[in-house]
């Protein structure tokens, strides 16, 4: 039924929905209003889950670990400092293949402080052997939860998702969303399966030590398991477009790329901005499209590679830096492209929460044009 | 006062709602400040993240706005590297008791020479009202909207179990006495911890039948408890009412210190 929802009430709704057993969570701007409202519907058992009231991120996590180790369906939603918190237990999740599933309601990290948005936060945690998926609006926030559950889920890929969708931009945004029934969720998302469980009655050790002789094969294990993660995901994307009408048959979505000479590369809510963007610049001749990068684990390398095949340059819009380096993804989509003779050109944008507007978008495809990239957009240069 | 001086005004309106117990810590604690007759260039204010750790942006010393929950492994640092500074800690009670509750044991169990603010709304503030380690059991909040169902901690207590030297509780109600807490603090060596007990009308008051912000700092005075007056209730067999909390100088001991000024 399509309703006006805030973003946070549409991932609280759609975890509902997906029947978490354990919900362990602590609060932080902007993922609040999430758990809030999952706090009220445990206490008013509209769902039948334990709702633990942890005193940090760190312990948020790794009880959640445990539950899933247990056997349990769990949930969890943080963002920013919340997240920089659960680095070590984030590799831990990982490491012993427990398909943890977690709202990720993107925020900058400090210092300095600031609660605003971008992409750094999740980012930063690319390493670390959870899917990320990022969304463009609500809908597609509550819609990947959905999917998200069913690949980390599947005894192929038995890996841990980030479900990043952007703070502020969308967490506290109302927009209308399709919310399906429980009915239509159960019957696209079966009840959890453990592949393996702690038992009393069949003892079993998890996350213990590694010699050399084992430990490079594990991270090869969970690499295999994210490159098996990516047909798994068209497969649900598949289903999921089946069954609710919605397409997410792809890791990367195209928009109005045929013919056009620029192309841009984006994730997250910019990407409705850019799609505005491109349609004016369609209107006035200029020959650009987008390309919307919605799975970033895995990277999707051959997907972008195929989709950019026919264009001349590229502009990677990045919400995130590697200082010292560039942004994430710019870095990614030059890998990726290497050798294909395509120009892609970088641009560090939206840091901090800094608005990033229609105009905008257009004058980095001048710019791109002309060659000039690889840059910061839309410093204050009067400040620094 | 010339505490005005320690103020910085430009950074004025600041972020505390109409009716919020903080600005009376603040300023309680800069009145020790001038009764101990410290001085800027000596003193730096130390804080994680929440309403309460707000603070130091407002006093115009050298200070530390560090992440959730860890200001005291911050101030250790601070502290062992220079002693000759005066360091004061402001805290909340989920940065203190919750996210940074393991920095809170160790320190006062290192008794790090510095004096810790707490002010100990009962609720996660800054957040928006999520129930936090000191949330009494029973009452509501957005994380427990049919009234919490864990116990609290008492935090004048685990300070002194875990070794502070200096432990005091007091409320935002009680300014002069809060005001010569504080002072005793900063005068002891070793950690001296105070708890203040304070209003937050937003975000607990709202929830808990305490609407107006009069009614949340008589709920403060009603509840507190003079530790002598608590002793003589247990001497005599009297029961003390489980929602009371105790009031007063806890204690005042001299084990040994750690960055003590030399
Ligand atoms: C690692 C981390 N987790 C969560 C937060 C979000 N957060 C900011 S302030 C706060 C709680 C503040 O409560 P308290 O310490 O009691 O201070 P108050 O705002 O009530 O003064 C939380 C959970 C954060 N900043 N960092």
């Amino acid at each position: 039924m399509m309703e006006i929802m805030e973003g946070s009430h549409a991932v609280a709704e759609i975890v509902k929905y997906c029947r978490p057993q354990v919900i362990a969570a602590y609060p932080i701007t902007p993922q609040t209003h999430i758990v809030e409202a999952l706090a009220q519907m445990v206490a008013n058992c509209e769902i039948d889950a334990e709702y633990i009231t942890v005193e940090s991120e760190f312990s948020a996590l790794s009880a959640c670990l445990g539950a899933s180790a247990a056997g349990s369906r769990v949930y969890s939603a943080t963002t920013s400092q919340g997240l920089a918190l659960m680095f070590e237990v984030c590799f831990n999740v990982a490491g012993m293949r427990q398909p943890v599933v977690m709202s990720i309601a993107n925020r900058s990290l400090g210092a300095p402080l600031s609660i605003w948005n971008d992409q750094q936060d999740s980012i930063s945690l690319r390493d670390s052997g959870w899917i990320q998926l990022y969304a463009e609006d609500n809908q597609e926030a509550a819609d990947l939860h959905l999917i998200a559950y069913r690949v980390c889920e599947d005894h192929s890929v038995l890996l841990p998702a980030f479900v990043c969708f952007d703070g502020f931009i969308l967490s506290h945004t109302y927009e209308p969303v399709d919310m399906p029934t429980q009915e239509e969720v159960d019957g696209y998302l079966p009840p959890f399966v453990p592949y393996q469980r702690l038992d009393a009655k069949d003892p079993l050790s998890m996350g213990m030590y590694a010699t050399p002789e084992y430990y490079m094969e594990f991270r090869y294990e969970i690499d295999r398991a994210m490159q098996r993660a990516k047909q798994v995901l068209v497969r649900a994307g598949t289903e999921f477009s089946e069954q609710f009408g919605r397409d997410y048959t792809g890791l990367v979505e195209g928009y109005r790329l045929d013919g056009a000479d620029t192309a841009l590369v984006a994730m997250g809510s910019i990407c409705g901005t850019v799609k505005d963007a491109v349609d004016e610049m369609r209107d006035a001749g200029k020959k650009v499209g987008l390309l919307k990068i919605r799975t970033f684990r895995p990277f999707p390398a051959p997907e972008i590679a195929d989709a950019l095949r026919d264009v001349g340059t590229v502009a990677v819009l990045d919400k995130n830096i590697s200082l010292g380096n560039s942004g994430a993804v710019g870095t990614e989509v030059k890998a990726a492209l290497y050798g294909s003779g395509i120009r892609v050109l970088d641009y560090i944008i939206g840091l901090g929460g800094r608005d990033v507007r229609k105009e905008d978008i257009a004058k980095i495809v001048d710019l791109a044009e002309k060659g000039e990239g690889d840059m910061f957009y839309g410093l204050r240069t009067e400040v620094l | 006062m010339t505490a005005e001086e320690w103020y910085r005004a430009d950074r004025l309106p600041h972020i505390y709602c109409a009716g919020c117990g903080n600005g009376t810590v603040i300023n309680c604690t800069l009145a020790a400040v001038e009764e101990l007759g410290w001085r800027r260039e000596e003193t730096v204010f130390i804080s994680g993240i929440g309403c309460s750790s707000r603070a130091p942006g407002y006093i115009l010393t050298d200070s530390l706005h560090t992440t959730h929950g860890r200001a005291l492994a911050f101030a250790t640092g601070v502290k062992l590297a220079n002693p000759g500074l005066n360091v004061v800690v402001f805290t909340g009670d989920g940065d203190l008791a919750a996210i940074g509750g393991n920095h809170f044991i160790h320190a006062c169990r290192r008794n790090v020479d510095m004096t810790v603010v707490c002010m100990n709304n009962m609720i996660y503030g800054m957040t928006g009202g999520q129930g936090s380690p000191t949330t009494p059991p029973g009452a509501f909040s957005t994380t427990t909207p049919y009234g919490s169902g864990e116990p609290a901690f008492d935090l004048a207590e685990l300070a002194i179990a875990a070794g502070a030297n200096y432990v005091a509780r007091w409320t935002s109600y009680h300014v002069k006495e809060l005001v010569k807490a504080i002072a005793a603090g900063m005068r002891t060596p070793g950690l001296s911890f105070v708890e203040v007990m304070t209003q937050c009308p937003t975000n607990y008051g709202r929830h808990n039948r305490l609407r107006r912000v009069s009614d949340m700092i008589e709920y403060l005075r009603t509840h507190a408890l003079l530790v002598q007056k608590k002793e003589r209730l247990v001497q005599e067999g009297k029961t003390v009412p489980d929602e009371m909390f105790t009031v007063g100088e806890l204690v005042r001991r001299n084990r040994p210190a750690m960055g003590v000024r030399r």
